[in-house]
């Protein structure tokens, strides 16, 4: 039975051979290389563009707004984002010109001969500037979205509170910094257009050029490439550069390429929200939470792309899993004049996962209380009811994941070894965090995208998923061949996959919330399992049989074996020419969200991870290093421990990054470190040791049991860290990251 | 019209020197390319034509002169690292050129680029300005020697002309009585630009500090030495009295700034930290 | 300019403007794409190769100093389509998720296996220092590392 083993990758030998071919090893005959002009400004208008009159313009194709087909917008939530610039320019990099020549070279060369005169206005460049509303830039009031979330009376628990703790806590913009820069080809048809890239949602893409370029579904076709890593910020900009290569392609009439190189890449595409989170905390003596107030503002940047979403998940996990009776949380998602903001994993819950973790840490140290007894006393269990007012109904994990965290990490006798009075030059700590995260989409999202999926049967006689999820390393080709393979009842080595290309795979929604194993697998074994009800009234009929089964690559009939998986699928396809099974996403009953009150089932089911953090902090150069990291995560089934384990691994030091390391630094609206050199990621030698405990209670409507595991490690590390240092230092720290210049800042106010 | 730039590769030291005295302004040597071809990459580099000196042999090799060491310039730090020369005798030069980059940027980084690149961060620099190392450049005027702490005039500029190329660099060997220390605070662990880096160069006899040379980069438009804290503490029993001093005088002696990786502030603090580190250990 | 060298044990000639970079010879001229642009200066180790006998980054490699150079790239690593004991040891144990900086990190690899066939976990972070992962948070990476020195010969050096 191939789930739950360590299959090896499908696509692994190609990965390992240097064969596999990402965007950029892809050249074809004719084809142009592409770039983009970008604002110089981060707000004004275009005043005029001009063309250096003594440069030979012939040898090039330039493409403006006028070019565009369809109506000029990028196809996403809010359709307020210009695929170019008309006048009016929003934030530095903006695009406004694209060019095309026969080298990146000479396309760059071009570039320089081309001048922008601007007429500048003040620009918003921080949260508190978008709500100061000294400029308006966006409706009335610079505020892209709003929620309200509301459960109990917040005021009367307040007046029960034995204490009250407040806290502010910031987090950064963070970039997600994918080895892969953004890529993509296109190549123009006669009544076609194809777009081949690095991306992780071809539906979105496909639904943008549709768009822009007045094309129908099998018009457009688009084409996902290896892809080199994505973490979300390969979810929605896709679109953009794919629609810019086709753009300069349709103009053309040849195929264009477009590769960023990294400083681009950093500077102009979207990062992880930055945002204030402000906690007001109503206690009893005893620990338990009586009331809670939070409110959330994460900057969007220009364009309101898809920060309605990332503020929802943040406004639905602020509370933590943590049960109060007496909630109240206001988020707002502002509107600034830098590059707009989008997905990176987690996408929201990162950013107040840190907030109400430390909330949780300055709340057991102002009572007294063991900071590991406020998570037991206060934790989520099974039966219970969260903020919108969703009761637990199963796979509830999160005392399971704080126990075994505990334990393996010996948490509670290490905090003991931890002598306060230590003034040694290198001082050691520990931390815990406890996190959830809703796996799918939020609300009715799911319901609305009907999630769909196919197994179909080759004429060789093998299985082959039919899905628009993209393999993006995380191992979706893997898992889903697994799963049909389990299902089926079949060899993984007979199950295939087909490659993510919109004229061959249904819209199984986008590669993002961590959906793919949970929603889109359960909808691929239900599609297997159609298939399979087929082939075995098939064999039951070719052989006179009843009861037959289908295990091990065998059909059989009691102790008889009758043929096996690959003949009776040629002989199927034979009569009957094909066998596509397909089927359709619905939440399991009973799942019910109301979009008008924002309450009810937020997500199917929550994934749960606890972590403990060990740091070694350096007083003389107020270095963190990060030793050892152990965490338990709840993730439903593991389909592969190993993959699943790599999801963990690879999550939590993305956090460790996010807690200690990555910050984009600003000017007027221009980041200034747009360069490996200088946005700092860690090395082997800044990853800690990790140990990694999968824990699996099972969700009963996830494919074999599994629930989401993408995003969940991506939202403990920094916290666990935080906590870790103020042990070891005694240094509150309530803004990441924790380089060494802040926690020097925070050590000196202390004294 | 298409940025091409050519390269030529003398064989000779003759030949460079020719090269150099014709078109010592426009061309530029290029050695292992670690700082060079990432300015090219991102064309902020305006040489359309390239001396290449990869091949010329003369430049490379670790000579022991019995009380002083010859490094040629086109030493890679991978072959500093392996000397066993440069192990025993300034072993500083060792602990630098492990926190260069990494292993790859080491088996081509040469020590000459590290000195012509002239960047406030260069980790070698301070090694060889606490070392009061000594420079040889040669041109077809002939060849001449300079006190590696007068060969920065300014950001990114040397006493250098035009038409002359670094041939190596000369040191002295530590003695007995002396001990060399290195201490580099980067960004990350590996791959990592200083934001802080200094190396100390101390002679003691028993608890009194003879002299101690203190150089540091990252913390002014070119490595310098600390001369106000060097003074402080030569001739001075080591103490914490002393030690608590010195921290106090470097910080306020150097003139760090804030840029995009660290602060004024940080920088003045943890150099305190380091020297006050450093002393402590010879306690 | 004309360069020849050897590349995975052939001897090929390129015509190529001298300041070049190796990586796009290979990859433009050469067509062998397995090895990877990630930055552009030298930070993140996916260009990474073997050159007479140690590992750089040839992004930083300008062609004209190649001439006569052995070269070894990912594609040189397999002998007639099997994987090597490195290759072997990443698929087994996972560590290869996006794969774009693999080629890069089983040169690394390769490099220190062939001078140190018992490396430390520790020296095994040291070798790959200079290779940035996104994916792995690099443990399968270094478990890979690990598992192909216990159980491999290393391949003779290029």
């Amino acid at each position: 039975m191939a789930v739950g083993q360590n299959v090896l990758r499908k696509e692994g030998y190609e990965k390992l051979t240097g064969a596999a071919r990402y965007v950029d090893d892809i050249t074809l005959e004719g084809m142009l290389f592409g770039k983009t002009l970008r604002s110089r400004i981060p707000r004004g208008r275009i005043k005029t563009i001009n063309f250096d009159p003594g440069y030979d313009w012939s040898r090039l194709v330039i493409a403006d707004y006028r070019d565009i087909p369809g109506e000029n917008y990028v196809a996403l939530i809010e359709n307020d984002q210009p695929l170019l610039a008309e006048t009016e320019i929003r934030h530095f990099e903006e695009p406004i010109l694209l060019i095309a020549a026969e080298s990146k070279r000479e396309a760059e060369t071009a570039m320089r001969h081309i001048s922008i005169e601007y007429e500048e206005s003040p620009p918003l460049l921080t949260i508190e500037e978008a709500l100061n509303c000294d400029e308006i830039i966006y409706g009335s009031d610079n505020i892209f979205k709003s929620f309200l979330i509301a459960r109990g009376d917040v005021d009367e628990g307040f007046k029960q509170a034995d204490h009250i703790i407040t806290g502010e806590y910031r987090v950064p913009h963070q970039e997600q910094l994918y080895i892969e820069t953004q890529g993509m080809i296109a190549i123009p048809g006669k009544d076609s257009l194809t777009v081949m890239g690095s991306m992780q949602c071809p539906y979105y893409v496909h639904k943008a050029i549709k768009q822009l370029f007045n094309l129908n579904d099998e018009q457009a076709i688009v084409i996902q490439t290896t892809t080199g890593g994505g973490f979300g910020g390969k979810e929605e900009y896709p679109s953009m550069i794919a629609a810019h290569a086709a753009l300069l392609a349709h103009k053309a009439g040849r195929p264009v390429k477009m590769i960023y190189d990294r400083a681009e890449d950093i500077a102009a595409t979207p990062k992880r929200h930055p945002g204030i989170i402000r906690h007001r905390t109503g206690v009893m003596t005893d620990g338990r939470l009586a009331a809670s107030e939070i409110d959330i503002v994460f900057d969007g940047g220009a364009y309101a792309t898809l920060s309605s979403v990332v503020l929802s998940r943040g406004a639905i996990h602020a509370q933590g899993p943590y049960r109060c009776d007496n909630v109240r949380i206001t988020a707002r998602a502002v509107a600034t004049n830098t590059p707009p903001n989008g997905a990176f994993r987690g996408f929201g819950a990162p950013q107040v996962t840190f907030a109400y973790e430390m909330q949780m840490e300055k709340i057991a140290a102002e009572l007294g209380v063991d900071p590991l007894d406020l998570r037991r006393i206060n934790m989520l269990r099974e039966g219970d009811i969260t903020v919108t007012g969703q009761r637990l109904n199963w796979s509830v994990g999160s005392e399971d994941v704080l126990n075994a965290a505990v334990e393996r990490s010996s948490f509670v006798e290490k905090r003991r070894a931890i002598s306060p009075t230590d003034n040694g030059s290198k001082r050691r700590g520990v931390g815990l965090s406890l996190f959830f995260h809703g796996a799918g989409f939020t609300g009715s999202g799911e319901a609305k995208m009907k999630a769909r999926a196919g197994v179909e049967i080759t004429p060789e006689g093998r299985a082959r998923v039919l899905s628009g999820s993209t393999e993006i390393g995380q191992g979706t080709r893997t898992i889903f061949c697994q799963i049909v393979a389990g299902e089926l009842g079949v060899h993984y080595d007979d199950v295939e996959i087909e490659e993510p290309d919109t004229s061959r795979v249904p819209d199984s929604g986008p590669t993002v919330a961590s959906r793919t194993c949970m929603v889109v697998g359960r909808v691929v074994q239900l599609a297997a399992r159609d298939a399979k009800e087929k082939l075995l009234r098939f064999v039951a009929e070719r052989f006179g049989e009843a009861d037959v089964e289908l295990i091990d690559g065998w059909f059989t009939a009691g102790e008889k074996r009758l043929e096996g998986f690959g003949e009776t699928a040629r002989a199927y396809i034979d009569l009957y020419g094909n066998l596509r099974a397909y089927a359709c996403y619905a939440n399991p009953p009973g799942v019910e969200w109301d979009d008008d009150t924002y309450t009810g089932d937020a997500y199917p089911v929550f994934s749960y991870g606890a972590e403990v953090a060990e740091v070694e902090v350096d007083m003389d150069t107020y270095e963190v290093t990060a030793l050892k990291i152990t965490t338990a995560q709840d993730i439903g089934r593991a389909i592969h421990p190993a993959l699943a384990a790599g999801q963990i691994e690879g999550g939590t030091l993305q956090a460790v990054g996010y807690g200690l390391f990555e910050e984009l630094v600003w000017e007027r609206g221009r980041v200034l470190n747009n360069r490996m050199t200088n946005y700092i990621i860690p090395t082997s030698l800044d990853a800690p040791e990790m140990e990694t405990i999968i824990v699996e209670k099972e969700y009963p409507h996830g494919p074999f049991g599994a629930k989401g595991v993408g995003e969940l490690p991506m939202d403990g590390a920094a916290p666990a860290i935080a906590s870790a240092i103020f042990n070891a230092t005694g240094a509150f720290v309530t803004e990441i990251p924790i380089t060494p210049e802040r926690l020097l800042k925070v050590l000196e106010n202390m004294s | 019209m298409i940025y091409a730039p050519t390269a030529v590769a003398p064989t000779s030291l003759d030949e460079v020197y020719e090269l150099l005295s014709e078109r010592g302004g426009r061309a530029k040597i290029i050695a292992g390319g670690t700082d060079l071809m990432v300015a090219l990459n991102a064309e902020s580099l305006n040489a359309k034509e390239f001396i290449d000196i990869w091949r010329l042999n003369e430049l490379r090799g670790i000579d022991d002169e019995g009380e002083t060491i010859r490094i040629g310039a086109l030493t890679t730090y991978t072959q500093l690292i392996k000397s066993p020369l440069i192990l025993s005798s300034v072993p500083a030069l060792v602990e630098a050129s492990r926190t260069i980059g990494a292993i790859q940027i080491q088996n081509r980084g040469t020590i000459g680029g590290n000195i012509v690149n002239a960047s406030p961060a260069g980790d070698s620099l301070p090694v060889l300005a606490a070392f009061d190392a000594e420079v040889e450049i040669g041109s077809i005027r002939g060849v001449r020697r300079i006190d590696f702490n007068q060969f920065y005039i300014g950001y990114r500029q040397t006493v250098m002309d035009a038409d002359e190329i670094l041939l190596a660099i000369r040191m002295r060997k530590l003695n007995p009585n002396e001990q060399s220390f290195f201490f580099k605070v980067g960004t990350r662990r590996a791959q990592a630009i200083s934001k802080i880096v200094t190396a100390v160069k101390i002679g003691i006899t028993g608890a009194e500090i003879n002299f101690i040379n203190i150089a540091l980069g990252s913390v002014a438009p070119t490595v310098i030495r600390a001369k106000l804290t060097e003074s402080l503490l030569t001739n001075a029993p080591l103490d914490t009295t002393i030690i608590e001093r010195a921290r106090r005088t470097i910080s306020q002696e150097i003139a760090p700034i804030t840029d995009v990786r660290s602060t004024e502030h940080y920088r003045r603090t943890v150099a305190g930290n380091a020297l006050a580190k450093i002393l402590r250990r010879l306690m | 300019m004309k360069i020849s060298f050897q590349i995975n044990g052939v001897d090929r000639e390129v015509d190529a403007p001298p300041m070049k970079r190796l990586l796009d010879v290979l990859r433009e001229d050469l067509r062998l794409t397995g090895t990877k642009e990630g930055c552009g200066e030298g930070e993140c180790g996916a260009c990474s190769v073997i050159v007479n006998g140690e590992v750089i980054n040839s992004c930083l490699a300008p062609i004209c100093q190649m001439q006569g150079v052995t070269v070894l790239t990912v594609e040189g690593l397999s002998r007639d389509g099997r994987l090597d004991s490195l290759q072997q040891a990443f698929l087994e144990c996972g560590a290869a998720q996006c794969g774009i900086c693999t080629p890069g990190m089983l040169i690394s690899a390769r490099s220190l296996l062939n001078t140190n066939s018992h490396p430390t976990r520790d020296e095994i972070k040291e070798a790959i220092a200079g290779n940035l992962c996104r994916c792995t948070g690099y443990i399968k990476i270094i478990d890979a590392i690990e598992q192909a020195a216990l159980t491999s010969q290393a391949t003779p050096r290029a």
